[in-house]
């Protein structure tokens, strides 16, 4: 019989911990995120008071035709197609690199850009500030596919 | 208990060690320049049209309605927009009393909005040529200039 020693306890306890963290996220976020994007989402969740966002909310606004905005630009999908897992295209024909986490790890990590891109895109295409809930949905959806 | 101090003290600078670099990362150590600033916001979406192209009066027009800047909003924190206008003001066509060829033809009161609408511009392209670059899949707008001009992005539109 092995005899454990106090210290492999609690080795074993730091690993069983970790293991466990990175389990507890894995199972609350959407199926690409990183630990990065999950972070953003829960703060917005947090903001919103809710646990988790409708992916097919997001989806619905994301792929969806909008009023209230600029004329040229009615869907998110004018410049970022109706495949956010491809490349998108400015309306100069400008290369966008891909919206979906899956395609794109880089995507919603940096709260900066994230605030900045929100603020325009959604002025462009729904002529006001996104609500929290909606910039959740957004980024569940664009993060699960 | 000193055993576990021990791990839990090697866990705490282990991942010390390995968030050091991403902290690293995100520290900008020089702040960039107006040009550099400049190039960079107004490079997002379209390439980066010289600022030598167009007047004073029109950066100042273009850089006062960021919020609808040709079909989109373009904004900007105040203190980046002020910077990218001065920068542009200070290397506008205009500049320092110079009157380049492409502003000719143009009233001092028109500020004009888009390099394309320049007199000179649709001279030198010539209306069918625009308007098949237009139709253009692979080009889509006129305001694309790299499309055929390889070395627009330098400003060599020699080609």
């Amino acid at each position: 019989m092995i005899r454990k020693t106090r210290s492999q306890d609690a080795l074993l306890l730091s690993v069983a911990l970790v293991a466990g963290f990175f389990a507890l996220i894995a199972a609350f976020s959407p199926a690409n995120a990183g630990p990065k994007q999950d972070a953003v989402i829960a703060k917005l969740a947090a903001e919103a008071g809710v646990a988790s966002f409708s992916a097919k909310n997001g989806e619905a606004f994301f792929q969806g035709t909008h009023t209230g905005g600029k004329p040229e630009t009615t869907s998110c999908t004018t410049c970022h197609t109706k495949n956010p897992r491809a490349m998108g295209k400015t309306r100069v024909g400008k290369p966008i690199e891909p919206m979906a986490v899956s395609a794109n790890p880089t995507r919603f990590i940096d709260p900066e850009k994230l605030a900045k891109w929100f603020r325009r895109n959604c002025n462009s295409v729904v002529g006001r500030e996104c609500t929290t809930t909606e910039k959740g949905e957004i980024l569940t959806y664009l993060s699960s596919i | 208990m000193t055993q576990f101090r021990k791990i839990i003290t090697s866990l705490t600078i282990g991942s010390l060690i390995l968030v050091a670099p991403v902290m690293a990362a995100s520290q900008t150590l020089v702040p960039k320049t107006a040009a550099e600033l400049t190039a960079t916001e107004c490079s997002a979406c379209h390439m980066a049209y010289q600022s030598g192209f167009l007047p004073i009066r029109s950066w100042k027009a273009i850089m006062a309605d960021l919020p609808n800047h040709f079909g989109e909003d373009a904004s900007l924190s105040e203190a980046a927009r002020a910077e990218i206008e001065s920068y542009l003001v200070a290397t506008a066509a205009d500049r320092n009393g110079r009157d380049p060829r492409w502003l000719r033809k143009i009233p001092q009161d028109v500020a004009p909005l888009r390099i394309s609408e320049l007199p000179w511009f649709r001279n030198e392209h010539g209306s069918r040529r625009l308007a098949q670059a237009k139709a253009n899949p692979n080009i889509g707008s006129i305001s694309n200039c790299a499309a055929c001009h390889k070395g627009a992005e330098r400003g060599n539109y020699g080609d």
